[in-house]
């Protein structure tokens, strides 16, 4: 099978089309809060998050540290309870992508994507074939055997990226998933991102406290104030044509949301002790 | 990274990009193995050879100078007369053997039952509680100290052997896989989680790899702890019924005053023991190692 044959069988299950993404939710948040609990004193994490992502949607979360962007992945992804609130995920399985690819070592690349396989329920004789089309769909064919402390780090993130694929999730979430890569590696992962994501139809949240990172990937890109975590604000990417990171509509959109995100870290100035 | 089924589709800039990062970013194929193995093979066993060899030069000399007389200090050759005449009486492989046996007897009852108990640790959590600072601190205590108890409670015999090396391996063997179970990065217990493992999966595809190092790091220990005990155990539980083994030699040799056969015994336990090291150990540990990209010249 051939690189445009996996695009074209992905193309055809996708549901990335205008008129279902709007239609339907894949994740919706109601009144959220996260509180965690100290030794002497309670932190508010997040406090009454409500919005919803679309079917197909490519939304990007952005905020300083302290902001629960992470917490709010985990929620989703189930790894944490909402102390109040409900989060819901009608859009179907869940796959996470960490800031580390945190692939297991003792593991080949395919063969971390063959776990993925297995824990599916995905019989023995299938399971080799599928991990070699994913790690093709992710630029990796012929790496099957390799050893992941060979790889680099974009194409460890890329392995994790064919590893989550491999769970057949319909909702992909990526927490800072190219933040500990070097600005070239990641320029190629973001348009390899897109391409995936129009190709599978998946339903993307992305965390990163990378502004023109959110602009350069998200339709929406949403604002989060830190301490306690909220949504303070919404943008839609409105770009037409090539979106690059040094595009200059994305960069006049990043400097819009960095100038409300840097007013937001200034309330905190008090705090400094 | 380019394979020569699929190239990257024509226009398709990302992938040769990609193709061009990954070659550059990966350490795959940038030395060739089988002259760095034999260079390493060579550097790594020259110098001992060569320090086996002064040292051997240094004893024979200290011989010839006559500081000491011959019956404190034999020469190597006397090492190796002793040695033949063992070989010829046929002591010597049945010496080497029985304790080769017994060694490896006690070592596998406590792999099992060190396994057992580490597991047991890792699971409960009010046993761990209980007595995980008694497995830890048994660890520090020389297992010659059981021999007393040992031949109280079983008499003078195999059992008694048994009883020491057990003592002397099984917390090792235990610790070992509870150091090595606590020490799972707790993200490889979240990638679990996020991949659908649960429960025995999560142990089995998990846990038990990540922990792998320390268990085989305290199985290593256990190992060098029962051929101590072992011998620990011989020199002092000596008796004809239990046949002939290299610390009954020992004993031989120190109730004739025969200083070679003293030294002899020595060199043979060293050499058993150091030779199960290098043989069975030494290899597998690379191999656990050299896949996880844990090994320096990997």
């Amino acid at each position: 099978m051939n690189q445009l044959e996996v695009y074209e069988e992905l193309a055809v299950e996708g549901v990335n089309s205008d008129s279902q993404s709007e239609a339907s939710p894949a994740v919706v948040f109601e009144k959220v809060s996260k509180t965690f609990l100290g030794s002497s004193t309670q932190s508010v994490v997040l406090e009454e998050i409500s919005f919803t992502v679309a079917v197909g949607e490519f939304i990007c979360l952005v905020g300083a540290s302290g902001c629960g962007k992470s917490t709010l992945l985990n929620l989703v992804a189930g790894l944490e309870e909402p102390t109040t609130g409900t989060v819901s995920r009608p859009g179907g399985k869940v796959a996470l992508l960490f800031q580390d690819a945190a692939l297991l070592p003792w593991l080949t690349a395919g063969e971390n994507v063959e776990l993925a396989l297995r824990l599916r329920g995905v019989k023995r004789v299938r399971r080799r074939s599928e991990a070699e089309r994913l790690l093709t769909l992710v630029h990796l064919e012929g790496l099957h055997s390799s050893p992941i402390h060979e790889l680099s780090g974009g194409m460890r993130q890329r392995v994790a990226l064919a590893r989550a694929l491999a769970q057949e999730p319909r909702i992909l979430l990526m927490d800072e998933p190219f933040g500990a890569l070097d600005a070239i590696t990641r320029d190629v992962l973001h348009e390899e991102l897109i391409r995936i994501w129009r190709a599978t139809g998946l339903t993307i949240i992305f965390v990163t406290h990378n502004v023109r990172e959110a602009v350069r990937l998200g339709q929406r890109v949403k604002l989060m104030a830190s301490r306690p975590g909220r949504v303070i604000g919404d943008w839609t990417v409105d770009i037409r044509g090539e979106r690059r990171i040094e595009s200059p509509a994305v960069a006049e959109l990043a400097i819009e949301i960095t100038d409300e995100l840097r007013r937001e870290i200034r309330s905190h100035a008090s705090g400094r002790e | 990274m380019n394979s020569p089924k699929i190239n990257p589709a024509v226009g398709d800039e990302v992938a040769s990009l990609e193709a061009g990062l990954d070659s550059l970013g990966s350490t795959s194929g940038r030395h060739s193995a089988k002259t760095t193995r034999v260079h390493k093979a060579i550097t790594t066993i020259v110098p001992s050879f060569i320090a086996i060899a002064l040292l051997l030069l240094l004893w024979t000399l200290l011989y010839y100078s006559k500081i000491k007389p011959s019956y404190l200090l034999p020469s190597p050759i006397d090492i190796w007369h002793s040695l033949a005449t063992l070989l010829n009486q046929g002591v010597l492989w049945s010496a080497v053997g029985n304790s080769l046996r017994r060694a490896a007897i006690g070592f596998l009852a406590s792999v099992t039952v060190g396994t057992i108990l580490g597991f047991s640790l890792v699971r409960f959590r009010l046993l761990r509680m209980a007595i995980g600072p008694l497995v830890s601190g048994l660890q520090s205590l020389p297992s010659v100290a059981w021999v007393p108890a040992a031949i109280i409670w079983f008499g003078l015999s195999d059992a008694a052997i048994y009883a020491v090396v057990m003592l002397g391996a099984i917390p090792s063997i235990a610790n070992g896989l509870l150091a090595g179970v606590r020490h799972v990065p707790p993200l490889y217990l979240r990638v679990g989680r996020v991949l659908g493992a649960r429960g025995f999966n999560t142990l089995r595809f998990i846990i038990f790899p990540a922990a792998l190092p320390g268990y085989f790091a305290g199985l290593r220990q256990g190992w060098a702890f029962s051929w101590r005990s072992l011998m620990a155990a011989e020199l002092i539980a000596f008796s004809p019924s239990l046949g002939i083994s290299l610390g009954q030699l020992l004993q031989t040799g120190r109730d004739l005053s025969d200083m070679s056969l003293v030294l002899t015994a020595i060199f043979l336990i060293l050499l058993v023991g150091v030779g199960f090291e290098l043989i069975f150990f030494t290899p597998i540990e690379r191999k656990i190692l050299r896949t996880r990209g844990l090994l320096a010249d990997s």
